[in-house]
């Protein structure tokens, strides 16, 4: 059976760009050296390496000196805080539904949790009630994984840079990355968490960007031979950096087409399923945001009261389709979702939520066939009215 | 036939679907995550996440994981907590099966399309002559599970399946070594799941509620002495409460949470001609009119009685006396209380409280 892969903000698939970048540092006669040597093939790494820092920055709008290279976007996140606050204790701040890599070590730090509103937007108002001069770091991500929210980071940092003028500004754009402008959306932000496999790289590979002007450079969480300049040491992994650089570079050019093509195609898939299923609810639109226009170009994300999100991915599974509840977790178990507890969201209405995250290469086949198959699985989980019509 | 097998991680479970496999069903495994708290041993631990979905990768069989945390919460580990605080001593392991086991999963499995539920307890599902099914005890007497299944009703037993309850646990350790499972050797899981073996029962029940320091009253009304949790203190029991004046050990009676008083007395005074039943299921819908075996703990030995029903009560609060044939121990109210003809299960319930014995002449009551 040919599966409909709709879980791209779970991961997405490679860009070609990026594997073939990756090959000559896989497979490659010449592709073993470490970076931080200093004979023929260490500076051939090392070039390797330098020239996806510089794709990076380009990208991102930063100087290739602030790129910092870790293993995903969970390290880029944990560096942000826990090393933010090592550097300088004090409270880190961030929203109620940040990423568990962003919201757990807030909490390791005693930190303040801010909410958000229906529409899953973080509270601005409760944002500036949470800060004062005792802040260090506050994090809010620039879309958020489960719902595609965009959150409002110039907004956050104005904020800061009035309430709490010595903190850092760190915003996690691991979801926001493949469909906005960093260079922009992300300016505000002094740290700014990425992670490749959800741009069309490999795992086990990301970057936390250290502006210069950021208050406080994190303090490393690893400590050995001191690559990265010291903000993160061990040995750089080369292919998986390479295929960053050449993913993020191959999606940044593309990605204004990407995001109207695959808005279209997501829009249609919505308003499909909400066609089709009576009762069914899209997570963050409310009437006073009626539309999607605050919401990534991929993110799908509805909720069916009375359907168990558990037994709906098992059946979406059985006919091949790939989706998700919430985020997914280690264990493989659908756990409750932090995001929509945050929004308001009822637990009744929450149990029964649907990600399905469209990306680069999705296609109105895939849509056709979520369209065919949701409503149908649906149809059959929900309990039939006692007593019929 | 399309099977759903609760794989726990163990070998039991492993083997049941290796089994099932070579019967030609198309098999799916599934581990269940019930518990969310700390635990270090049981059967949802993640390493036991682990074992089971290698060992379904190594069979050639999908492997799931449902999250039953909310429910576990509510029907076992609340309701754990709860009979604790009414001085009653709760079996958690026969309250999961009956509601998160079969119930939940039996119901998930109709929902998602599977014929049947298969799990590795060591018990087997017998077809009568008048087409009805009875839970049997498994082969390996040691290992024997029924009376932790005593629950299943006839529509579950047609739709549950222990393909590993004819088989020895050794036969059972002999072929998962054959077939290369990781799990061949892997020690029976034991104690509760959701407990730690550094916490303990007393410091697990503490956390969640207030204990009550209790006074324990002979039969003549005396104070003899004190226990500092009248909350965990069974039936039964004999370590803590001392010896009485002839230097005899004390037995609890009874436990009385409110009053914050343990009832002692002889061994003499544990044991009843008769033991109340609440909660009762009969797998025939009704009780077995000759004489039967009554057992009272997982491996505990089988005692002769016969069954009484005052009056058809209603579904829920059905209750039953066992008349012993000679009289037994008091069972702990909230232990399991099941009732076989032969090697077949005709039901059972949960211990209420036998009635205390008759005070001393002359003695009035504390």
């Amino acid at each position: 059976m040919a599966l409909t892969y709709l879980d791209h903000a779970a991961s997405t698939p490679m860009r070609p760009e990026a594997t073939e970048a990756m090959l000559p540092w896989l497979t490659g006669p010449e592709g073993h050296g470490n970076p931080s040597g200093s004979h023929a093939l260490a500076r051939r790494a090392r070039r390797a390496v330098d020239d996806a820092r510089d794709q990076v920055a380009e990208a991102v709008g930063c100087r290739p000196g602030e790129v910092v290279f870790t293993s995903g976007g969970t390290e880029a996140d944990n560096l942000a805080v826990a090393g933010t606050v090592a550097r300088r204790p004090g409270v880190a701040v961030c929203s109620a539904i940040e990423h568990h890599a962003v919201l757990h070590p807030v909490e390791r730090a005693g930190g303040r949790v801010v909410r958000v509103d229906a529409r899953g937007i973080v509270d601005l108002d409760a944002l500036a009630g949470a800060l004062d001069p005792s802040v260090t770091i506050v994090s809010v991500m620039a879309a958020n994984n489960e719902t595609g929210v965009v959150q409002p980071v110039a907004a956050v940092a104005d904020a800061v840079r009035s309430r709490a003028p010595q903190a850092v500004v760190h915003t996690d754009a691991v979801q926001a990355a493949a469909w906005l402008d960093l260079a922009q959306h992300a300016a505000p932000a002094h740290l700014v968490s990425l992670s490749a496999h959800k741009l069309g790289g490999p795992k086990g590979v990301g970057a936390l960007i250290v502006r210069d002007s950021s208050p406080v450079a994190p303090a490393p969480l690893l400590l050995g031979g001191g690559q990265e300049r010291d903000r993160r040491s061990g040995t750089s992994n080369v292919a998986g950096i390479v295929g960053f650089g050449a993913a993020l570079a191959a999606g940044t050019a593309a990605r204004a087409g990407t995001a109207s093509r695959v808005g279209v195609l997501r829009d249609r898939l919505v308003d499909g399923l909400l066609a089709a299923v009576p009762g069914a609810i899209e997570a963050g639109v409310t009437d006073v945001a009626p539309d999607r226009a605050h919401k990534v170009a991929g993110a799908c994300h509805v909720c069916f009261p009375g359907v168990d999100a558990e037994e709906l991915l098992f059946l979406l599974d059985q006919d091949g389709v790939c989706a998700s509840a919430a985020s997914s977790c280690a264990s493989g178990a659908a756990e409750p979702s932090h995001v929509l507890a945050a929004m308001g969201v009822p637990r009744e209405v929450a149990a029964g939520s649907l990600r399905l995250s469209l990306g680069w290469c999705s296609t109105g086949a895939d849509v056709d066939r979520a369209l065919e198959v949701v409503p149908a699985a649906v149809a059959r989980l929900r309990p039939v009215p006692a007593g019929g019509s | 036939m399309r099977v759903l097998v609760a794989m726990s991680g163990g070998v039991d479970s492993s083997v049941a679907a290796a089994l099932l496999l070579d019967e030609g069903h198309d098999v799916v495994g599934v581990t269940l995550k019930l518990w969310g708290g700390e635990s270090d041993s049981g059967c949802c631990s993640v390493s036991d996440v682990d074992d089971a979905r290698r060992v379904a990768d190594r069979l050639g069989v999908e492997h799931h994981v449902f999250n039953f945390e909310i429910d576990f919460s509510a029907r076992v580990v609340e309701p754990y907590v709860a009979d604790h605080l009414a001085g009653r001593t709760p079996n958690p392991c026969i309250e999961c099966n009956r509601h998160l086991k079969f119930d939940r999963l039996l119901e998930r499995a109709r929902v998602l399309g599977f014929d049947a539920v298969a799990t590795g307890h060591h018990a087997r599902v017998v077809r009568r002559a008048d087409g009805t099914r009875r839970v049997a005890r498994g082969a390996d007497r040691a290992k024997d599970q029924s009376y932790v299944l005593h629950m299943l009703d006839q529509a579950a037993l047609a739709r549950c399946r222990f393909p590993i309850g004819d088989r020895t646990k050794d036969a059972v350790r002999d072929e998962a070594q054959r077939r290369g499972l990781r799990t061949a050797a892997k020690p029976d899981s034991q104690d509760l799941c959701f407990i730690r073996s550094t916490e303990g029962r007393r410091r697990f029940v503490e956390r969640r509620a207030a204990l009550t320091p209790g006074r324990l009253v002979d039969l003549d009304g005396h104070v003899v002495g004190g226990v500092p949790a009248v909350e965990l203190v069974t039936v039964g029991q004999r370590r803590g409460l001392g010896a009485g004046g002839d230097g005899t050990r004390r037995f609890a009676i009874a436990v009385d949470v409110p009053q914050a008083t343990v009832l002692v007395g002889a061994e003499a005074d544990m044991t009843v001609p008769v033991q109340p039943l609440e909660g009762v299921t009969w797998a025939a819908g009704r009780p077995p009119s000759g004489p039967v075996q009554v057992q009272c703990s997982a491996h505990g030995a089988p005692r002769p009685g016969w069954v009484e029903v005052d009056a058809p009560a209603p579904a829920g609060a059905a209750r039953a006396l066992v008349r012993w044939r000679q009289p037994e121990r008091r069972v702990a109210p909230g232990q399991a209380v099941v009732v076989y003809e032969g090697d077949e299960v005709a039901g059972g319930g949960v211990a209420s409280a036998a009635p205390p014995p008759p005070a001393p002449s002359g003695a009035s009551p504390a």
